[in-house]
Formats: structure tokens, C-alpha cells, sequence
């Protein structure tokens, strides 16, 4: 079946089987090897990408369905070259140790910043409970999620 | 790697397309709403249907709205719609305490109040909540509407009401002016599946207790819900004593296995235990309001 997926921008369009789950048609067809692929059981969040702006677990969505629409990966988090702040907080607060949850975690937290400039750490807290992590017992995650609230915004108001 | 068995996929663009293609197909065929339980059994391979009909296109399927005396809920309505709604808020703040709780913020801007009650999980929340207020469910086919209460919309486990070629559209509760209302669940994490879950509302008028719901999840309890528990309430004061006989008689309608959530007599004191917590929440909701 043929499909049109606008990733990061750019069109792709591939001949596919219609049972290729989303996150092997990017990471397998168009070899974008950013997005993890974790638990495969729809848990760890690994696999989170935005479609059409809000995340999804992309292990447990068909990559036909994702046809005509706008999807980000974390390759995508980058502007002109620059780090976008989620990606600057991951890396001044050390939000990372094995960095196999770290894409999920970035598009995760983006997206909470997007959605809410002052949320608070209980509520990244919140946000990021369908993202395991098993390396950094979450305080740095927290930390660097904060770093982009604070950070995002002030760029927005600057 | 699990990955569904080979399958068709069609987009649908409206409720009518949805239910002649779905029709058409036979039994061989599953609408998909978010996916987040269909997917799943497609890649464990205990679903394995020819085709899939997306109704994720169907913008009339999803919105809350009030119509007369009743909340309307679309099918393809988000959880996070759900969680968010002011209006299933003001009449019921169940609907937001059991949202709270269901998977996490990723599932829920995608899995649908639809596709939780007709996957009819054990532990489905919403089928918990939908019980306890007693709601309608209108199931769209070929030819026609037809509304079914939600306490026979269930046929055992994973089975419902809703026959090859029909779709579920809209969910359809009574507003109660008055009413209190209250979620509980205990879960082994957060996100997770309910170990037991409770849910009620309450309608106190005059000092005694005019209206009332009981809703259960993820314990075996019929329809998800505790009619005898109910009829203890209807008529008397809302004292703990009261209360308390009715989540204990609400524990005996739960029919609890073990599993890896654990033993049946822990989950059968959670039934009890749970009930009498939302029972005095929503009471003092109702006396507030
Ligand atoms: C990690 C995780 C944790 C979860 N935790 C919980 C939890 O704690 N509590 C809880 O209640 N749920 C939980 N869920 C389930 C979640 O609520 C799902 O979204 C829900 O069970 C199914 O909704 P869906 O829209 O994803 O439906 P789908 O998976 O698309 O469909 C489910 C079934 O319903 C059928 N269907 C869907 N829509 C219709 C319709 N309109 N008419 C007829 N048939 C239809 C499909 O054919 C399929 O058989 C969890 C899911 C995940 C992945
Ligand atoms: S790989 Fe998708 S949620 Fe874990
Ligand atoms: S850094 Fe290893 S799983 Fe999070």
C-alpha cells in the first residue's frame, strides 16, 4: 500500500505492507534510527513520536495510518543546526546515563512544555509516567525537562 | 519483534462509510479507534482481522456536548477530552478522577472513551464509570440506531453487544442534579490496570439518599456494576454505618481471581474498602452541593 508521511518535513512516500507499525516504517524503511524501540507492548515510551503534533507511542500505530500527516521525530528536534532547549536540558542537566529513553523522553517533554510554559516538576512528574527510564531514577530527567520549561519560554518571551 | 499478522487497511470518512464497509467485510473486519488494546492484540496475534476500518477521519464521532437531560459522549472521543471536560466535570467529576488514572498522558491523547468500552477489559474504568451511572450506549448499523444500557452492553469478558457491521457512536448519561460523585482505584503503578477499581454516585435529598450508583472494575462484578449494594442505599441516610453495609454487600457482587495483581480475598477488601471511600466522597459531595 502506498504511503505519504510528511517526517521532519520532508515527504516520504514508500510502498508498504499496511500491518508495518510506524515505528519500524522510520526506523527500518527509512533507516531514521533517533526513535527507540523498547517494550513493544506499548509501556516504555520509547517510541514516541508527535503526530500531527501530540505524541504517540509508535509501536502501536500502523504506519498507514499516519498517512497525510505531520509527523516529529526527535532528528526533527534540531532548528537550523541548534539544539532545541529539551535537547540542551538533557544535556547540562545529564539527563541521560544508557540513552534508550531519551528520545521518548525529549518528545514526551517538549511536548508537556508546549502544551502547559509553567507546568510544574510534579507534573512533568505526571506527564512522563508512560516513559520508563531504568537508568537515572528520573531526577535528572525532571531537571532537564524543567530546564526546558524555563528555557523555552524564555525564548518565546525574549 | 511482534508485528500484526498481514491485513488491509481502509480509512473511513463518515459514520455511514464506517458501517457499510465494516458490513460489507463480515466478521473478518475491526474498526480501530486508537489502537492502544487493538494493536496490541494484533501484534500478539489474538486478534487477527483482514482488514482494518479506521474511524479516526469521523470527526462526528467525537465531542461532549448536553442534550436535554443527558451528557453525550462521541465514540472517537479522546481520553484526554474526557479528562479535560469541563462539562462531564461539573455534572460528574467521576469522569475526571478516573481519567486521571487511566494509562498515562501518551495513551490517552489517542486510546477513546469508545474503544474502552468495547474492548470490555475486566479492568476498563470507563465501563466501571458508565455502569455506576448508569449510561446508554447508541450502536449505529446499517440499519439504524439502537440504545442499549450500558448494564447490557457486556457479554462476558472482551464481549459486548455491538454485532459485526455496527458501530458503537455515542455514549449517553443522565444528568442528576445534586449528585456527588467519586473514582478510587488501586493500581500496582502508576498507569497501570486497576487491581480493583470503584466508582460511584450519590443523590442526598432530604437527608437520605435519593439516587445512587455503584461501578467496579477489574473484580468480575456483572455489568461492571453493584445493584444490590444500590438498593441497600435507596431510602435510607447516608450514616457510615449505611455505607459501610453497602460497600461490604457491594464486595459479595464482586466475583475476584487471582492473578499477578494479586489474591482474590485482598481484591474482594478492596471492593469493600474502595466503595465505602467514594461512597463518603461523593455523600459529602452531594450534602455540598
Ligand atoms: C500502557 C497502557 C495502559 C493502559 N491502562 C489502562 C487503564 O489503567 N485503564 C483502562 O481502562 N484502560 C487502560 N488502557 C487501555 C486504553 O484505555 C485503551 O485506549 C482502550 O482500552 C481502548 O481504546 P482505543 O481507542 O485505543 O481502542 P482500540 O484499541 O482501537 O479498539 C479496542 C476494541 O474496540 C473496538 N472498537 C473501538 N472503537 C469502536 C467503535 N466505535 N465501535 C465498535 N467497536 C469499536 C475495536 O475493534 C477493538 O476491538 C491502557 C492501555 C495501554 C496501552
Ligand atoms: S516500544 Fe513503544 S512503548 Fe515501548
Ligand atoms: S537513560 Fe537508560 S533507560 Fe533512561
Amino acid at each position: 500500500m502506498q504511503v505519504s508521511v510528511n517526517i521532519n518535513g520532508v515527504e516520504h512516500s514508500r510502498d508498504i505492507e499496511p500491518r508495518t507499525l510506524l515505528v519500524h516504517f522510520i526506523r527500518d524503511d527509512l533507516q531514521m534510527r533517533g526513535t527507540h524501540w523498547g517494550c513493544d507492548t506499548s509501556n516504555c515510551g520509547a517510541c514516541t513520536v508527535w503526530v500531527d503534533g501530540a505524541p504517540v507511542k509508535s509501536c502501536t500505530m500502523l504506519a498507514v495510518q499516519a498517512e497525510g500527516a505531520e509527523v516529529t521525530t526527535v532528528e526533527g528536534l534540531v532548528k537550523d543546526g541548534a539544539l532545541d532547549p529539551i535537547q540542551e536540558g538533557f544535556t547540562e542537566c545529564h539527563g541521560l546515563q544508557c540513552g534508550y529513553c531519551t528520545p521518548g523522553m525529549m518528545m514526551t517533554g517538549r511536548w508537556l512544555v508546549d502544551q502547559n510554559p509553567n507546568i510544574t516538576r510534579e507534573e512533568i512528574r505526571e506527564g512522563i509516567s508512560g516513559n520508563i527510564c531504568r537508568c537515572t531514577g528520573y531526577k535528572n530527567i525532571l531537571d532537564a525537562i524543567e530546564y526546558a520549561r524555563d528555557h523555552a519560554n524564555s525564548e518565546v518571551s525574549a | 519483534m511482534q508485528t500484526p499478522a498481514p491485513v488491509e487497511y481502509a480509512k473511513a470518512t463518515s459514520i455511514a462509510d464506517a458501517i457499510s464497509r465494516l458490513e460489507a467485510l463480515g466478521e473478518d473486519s475491526r474498526p480501530v479507534a486508537g489502537g492502544y488494546s487493538l494493536i496490541p492484540m494484533m501484534k500478539l496475534r489474538l486478534a487477527r482481522p483482514e482488514t482494518v476500518v479506521d474511524l479516526n477521519g469521523i470527526a462526528e464521532l467525537r465531542g461532549i456536548r448536553v442534550e436535554g437531560n443527558e451528557l453525550v459522549v462521541g465514540a472517537m472521543t479522546t481520553h484526554a477530552d474526557v479528562l479535560s471536560s469541563a462539562i462531564l466535570f461539573e455534572h460528574y467529576p467521576i469522569f475526571r478522577e478516573a481519567e486521571h488514572v487511566i494509562a498515562d498522558p501518551i495513551v490517552r491523547m489517542r486510546g477513546t472513551i469508545g474503544g474502552s468500552m468495547c474492548q470490555a477489559d475486566p479492568a476498563s474504568d470507563l465501563s466501571a464509570v458508565g455502569s455506576a451511572l448508569r449510561g446508554n450506549a447508541v450502536i449505529t448499523g446499517s440499519s439504524g440506531s439502537r440504545t442499549v444500557p450500558l448494564r447490557e452492553f457486556h457479554d462476558g469478558p472482551y464481549e459486548t453487544v455491538v454485532q459485526t457491521g455496527e458501530i458503537l457512536t455515542e455514549l449517553r448519561y443522565p444528568i442528576r442534579p445534586g449528585a456527588g460523585s467519586a473514582y478510587e482505584k488501586v493500581e500496582r503503578r502508576a498507569g497501570d490496570w486497576g487491581v480493583c477499581t470503584s466508582g460511584v454516585f450519590v443523590v442526598v435529598s432530604g437527608g437520605v439518599i435519593t439516587d445512587c450508583g455503584i461501578g467496579m472494575a477489574a473484580v468480575n462484578a456483572d455489568h461492571y456494576c453493584a445493584p444490590e449494594a444500590e438498593a441497600l442505599l435507596m431510602g435510607k441516610a447516608p450514616t457510615e454505618e449505611n455505607l459501610a453495609a453497602a460497600a461490604a454487600a457491594a464486595a459479595n457482587e464482586a466475583n475476584p481471581i487471582a492473578d499477578q495483581r494479586g489474591p482474590a480475598d485482598y481484591k474482594r477488601h478492596l471492593a469493600s474498602e474502595l466503595t465505602l471511600r467514594a461512597l463518603r466522597r461523593a455523600v459529602a459531595a452531594s450534602q455540598g452541593a
